[in-house]
């Protein structure tokens, strides 16, 4: 979230789409309800009418997988009726820049497109330069190759009779969410965007959330109160498990993992760090070198220094332009290139897309570990449906491990407020804390390197590996570790710190060795004045809710992120009612003399980009501080398939043509070439649209949920929602047991006949969804179901490979018939 | 006496009980008394350790009540001095009770061995030692130290490891830690998903 969730209570309009906040974080509807008390409106739109569209003020549907076309159709409306917030866009946004003559976009596809490849060249849609270098800019946006007029002609196709006959919603409500939406392209208005797994898991998940992100650039609404882009995500760490990065593509920190062709630090900071040569530009990342140094040294500690590039040649690198993410992951497994594997603390036979292929896939190790509190399907996969044991080579172990209050640390939440929490029980009979488990088996791992040898042993040689207090794991040494420390007495503007002491802030990196940092964006969350993720102050000075003394927050406390963009060129709050920063500083003959600022931390405490007397400055910069050249980013030219959003159907969809294109699917999608990656599009045998969804008693596979009596007997197992229509359609009744099947798999559940399905209107057709909660595995209940994953495809979106678990084609039918 | 919102809600969801057992009164009993004497006995032993729900990412505060003899978990409720959530929890998070007292947790370390149809119990010294040796073959005999176009890479290209976003900050950094020395790339978890 840019914002975080008791934010939402200072919004003027909530969108709820792609999410289903009340059932899958309910208690984010506090704040939800909150606003709507306070005259907000709520809008839902969703395929299926769910709780959360119980609750609002306006509730529309649309197919799974068009919501480009929905909201292309919003930016077109907001352009077409001058909605926009003209001064934001102009002044704060890359509207106004100028695209290079390269740039084109004809019948789906932008410039640059290899079709042997299946990629897009990028440098076709880079900017005009001046002389400097710096983007050419018209303020005016009247230029024909501004990035406002190339916006408006690409989205100018996005028409209500287009938008309505692909999505199947009816255009009077396109209108009415268009229009609700749009109003708060005002000033002083705030809308927000509630969206989850319903945005991000299509084949263009990354420019859904593109299109809403260009909607709210358009509108004004990033870096306000009330405002900004906010992702619901799912699980109570994984904001930090990203920001700490188990993911295959970068480092602690958002530092890029690099590739082969990047073999010195020196090459890595050359290909990695960004260069703008305008200098009103505060180009954040222009500090990457500094966050490398401080994360190599906290990873080899005394070992890494300048003379061995502070370790950074033991750090393995990945193959340049090939992917490693999940999906390539399963795939790599079930074409047997792995002899291990470490499940651990999740539950991959049922959590990921196609989840057959994964459990064969498991079948094709030699060994896995899986660490878990319950017995799961990921565990038990050699005994499950299909399997035969005495076939299954795989060695398995099981360490079982500690519950959340079984063990101390932090973990940061959706607004990224990194929160601790304190052990209150042991954990039973023998389970230990994860942090336990690690350490002693890196121990016993480096102690054989030690004693034995073996292939490349420097780098476990000489990890910095000392968590422990009294033989345990001690999550305060490792957050000490994450913030870092001084390696030397340094002077810093005056100040001396001393060896050892904690780092203040991530201000105080260097780049030269003399600082640690295991990742810089949490630098101040564990300093001098204490462990301030700790911190249980109830006092809200804001008066908007940031509440900035609870627990701690990334980067340096800001609550509110992108916080310059919410003033204007003078500093002055948008919406005086309800400010999150203005600028305080004195006032001599029309020019701000000093600099001060209140309210939330600001995104970089420069001075306003103008004087009150109208005079621009030449000491601040420009708000958008993260991207190169510090403007929102309408124009998105580093994504891997096209700067502006464009829609396509999903994979598997039911319908024959595109009618914004003849290029049917994403032409850069991931897609899979095993016997098991069948797509199955418009085929009379899956004439259905089949989505998953989640009940608010169970959560994820319901690894933790379907062990428990109370949760357990709310839901018991798997069903699948269906319209009346299309149970009439096939003969179903509502609880009759059915089989839903896809090209890849089939399940048993429980028809749930419903008002909340209706059959879409698609390019003149009538068109059923279903959908199915995906917390269900053969393991328990008996009798439960098992992984509506079975159905779904491993396709996935081009830029960040999550798979398309939110449309796919299936049919249901009665259960012996 | 200043009262904490926590207390506040204390007192008053004793008093709402005390009401809704008002109607007893008729019987000849009040049953108040004896409600509120209740309430303290649940909990008057026990220890208050705040943390945070395990489930979705709204970050909502929980108390456990931990019985001072036992050391076990008691009770869990809502925190309500959370600013986010205010004492307030959804069904999941107001069962959480249920994972800290579960009988189907696993509390010992299993094991099945290839072709296996059962599971074994193991010791911890036992399953660590093996994994360690396993780890070890699998990376030595995996690793590439020069990819197909000859660029130095380090990389351990035979094992790989899914998660978690169940992690705690801490023990997420250094399990990426732990991974990266060794070498492996295919590192993934619950926010690719």
């Amino acid at each position: 979230m840019t914002n975080h969730w008791i934010d939402i209570k200072n919004s003027d309009c909530i969108l709820i789409m792609g999410s289903n906040a009340a059932e899958n974080h309910p208690i984010s509807f506090r704040w939800v309800t909150e606003a709507q008390k306070n005259g907000a409106t709520l809008i839902s739109v969703d395929p299926r009418f769910t709780r959360t569209s119980s609750k609002a003020d306006f509730y529309t549907a649309l197919r799974s997988g068009t919501d480009i076309a929905f909201l292309g159709g919003m930016i077109n409306y907001i352009l077409s009726n001058n909605k926009y917030f003209k001064e934001y866009v102009a002044r704060y946004t890359n509207a106004c820049f100028i695209v290079g003559k390269k740039y084109g976009f004809h019948d789906g596809l932008f410039s640059g497109f290899d079709p042997k490849t299946r990629k897009y060249d990028k440098s076709y849609w880079a900017y005009e330069l001046d002389e400097n270098g710096v983007p050419k800019k018209d303020y005016t946006l009247k230029h024909p190759r501004t990035v406002f007029q190339l916006l408006k002609k690409h989205f100018s196709r996005y028409t209500l009779d287009k938008v309505s006959a692909v999505t199947g919603t009816p255009k009077e409500d396109l209108v009415k969410v268009y229009e609700l939406y749009s109003a708060t392209g005002k000033p002083d208005k705030a809308g927000t965007i509630m969206y989850a797994m319903g945005w991000t898991q299509h084949t263009v998940g990354v420019q859904n959330i593109r299109t809403m992100a260009i909607i709210q650039l358009l509108l004004g609404n990033m870096g306000v109160a009330g405002g900004g882009v906010n992702a619901l995500r799912g699980e109570s760490n994984v904001q930090g498990s990203t920001d700490h990065c188990l993911l295959f593509h970068i480092w602690p920190g958002y530092l890029p993992t690099p590739t082969a062709s990047a073999a010195t630090l020196a090459d890595y900071n050359k290909k990695y760090t960004p260069v703008s040569h305008d200098p009103l530009s505060a180009n954040w990342w222009q500090n990457r070198p500094k966050y490398v140094v401080s994360f190599l040294k906290a990873m080899f500690g005394d070992a890494a220094d300048a003379g061995n590039d502070f370790g950074y040649g033991w750090m393995p690198k990945l193959d340049d332009g090939k992917a490693y993410s999940w999906l390539d992951l399963f795939d790599a497994m079930y074409r047997g290139e792995f002899s291990g594997f470490f499940a651990w603390g999740q539950n991959p036979a049922c959590s990921g897309a196609n989840a057959a292929k994964t459990r064969e896939a498991l079948t094709r190790l030699d060994w896995m570990v899986n660490v878990n509190l319950f017995d799961n399907e990921t565990a038990s996969f050699w005994k499950g449906p299909g399997m035969d044991p005495g076939k299954v080579k795989t060695e398995v172990f099981f360490l079982p491990c500690a519950a959340f209050m079984e063990k101390e640390g932090s973990v940061t939440n959706s607004g990224r407020w990194a929160q601790w929490r304190y052990k209150a029980q042991d954990p039973p009979g023998e389970a230990k804390p994860d942090g336990d488990i690690m350490v002693e088996l890196f121990n016993e791992i480096r102690s054989l390197y030690a004693k034995e040898g073996g292939v490349f042993p420097d780098p476990i040689l000489n990890l910095k590996w000392d968590y422990t207090t009294d033989g345990k794991f001690d999550a305060h040494k490792v957050a000490r570790t994450i913030n870092g420390e001084f390696t030397r007495d340094v002077t810093i503007k005056d100040k001396t710190y001393k060896k050892g002491q904690l780092v203040p802030s991530f201000a105080f990196l260097q780049a030269d060795g003399s600082t640690t940092s295991g990742n810089w964006l949490y630098c101040q969350s564990y300093n001098e004045s204490g462990n301030n993720m700790a911190r249980r102050d109830t006092t809200d000075a804001s008066g908007i809710g940031l509440y900035s003394n609870w627990a701690w927050c990334w980067p340096v406390n800001r609550r509110i992120l992108y916080n310059r963009a919410s003033v204007d060129l003078m500093g002055r709050p948008w919406n005086p009612k309800k400010p999150v920063i203005a600028f305080a500083g004195e006032v001599r003959d029309g020019k701000y003399v000093t600099n001060k600022w209140v309210g939330d931390v600001p995104d970089g405490g420069w001075y306003p980009m103008m004087n009150p007397d109208g005079t621009l400055r030449t000491d601040t910069k420009y708000p958008f501080i993260m991207k190169p050249h510090g403007f929102g980013g309408i124009f998105g030219p580093g994504r891997n398939d096209g700067p502006f959003p464009e829609h396509y159907e999903p994979i598997e969809c039911p319908v024959e043509k595109n009618l914004f294109s003849s290029q049917f699917t994403n032409p850069v999608a991931a897609v899979y070439g095993t016997e098991k990656d069948v797509y199955k599009t418009c085929d009379p045998r899956y004439p259905f649209v089949g989505t998953t969804y989640r009940v608010t008693e169970h959560w994820q596979t319901g690894v933790l949920t379907r062990w428990q009596p109370w949760l357990l007997e709310t839901e018991p197992q798997l069903f699948v929602e269906m319209s009346e229509e299309l149970a009439r359609l096939r003969g179903i009744k509502n609880g009759e047991k059915v089989i839903v099947e896809s090209p890849r798999g089939a399940v048993e559940a429980v028809a749930m006949v419903t008002k909340r399905f209706r059959p879409f209107l698609v390019q003149g057709q009538e068109i059923h969804q279903v959908g199915l909660p995906w917390h269900y595995g053969w393991v328990w209940p008996p009798d439960g179901g098992d992984s509506a994953n079975l159905l779904s495809p491993s396709a996935g979106d081009p830029n960040t490979r999550i798979p398309e678990t939110k449309a796919f084609m299936v049919n249901v039918r009665k259960k012996g018939v | 006496m200043k009262l904490t919102r926590r207390d506040f809600l204390k007192i008053s969801s004793a008093a709402t009980a005390g009401l809704a057992l008002g109607g007893c009164t008729t019987m000849g009993f009040n049953m108040q008394p004896v409600q509120e004497q209740a309430w303290r006995l649940r909990t008057q032993d026990a220890k208050e350790t705040p943390t945070i729900c395990c489930y979705c990412a709204v970050g909502c505060g929980i108390i456990c009540h931990t019985d001072n003899r036992s050391g076990k978990v008691i009770y869990t409720e809502g925190d309500a001095d959370h600013p986010i959530n205010g004492g307030a929890l959804c069904a999941k998070g107001a069962a959480a009770y249920q994972i800290a007292r579960n009988e189907k947790r696993i509390t010992k370390v299993l094991y099945r061995a290839p072709y296996s149809s059962r599971w074994e119990e193991k010791s911890w010294d036992w399953a660590i030692k093996e994994i360690a040796k396993r780890v070890k073959a699998s990376r030595d005999k995996s690793f590439t130290v020069k990819n197909a176009k000859g660029q130095v890479v380090n990389r351990c290209d035979g094992i790989a490891s899914v998660g978690s976003a169940a992690l705690d900050n801490e023990e997420c950094w250094i399990y990426q830690a732990m991974l990266r020395a060794m070498g492996l790339v295919y590192i993934e978890h619950q926010a690719r998903i």
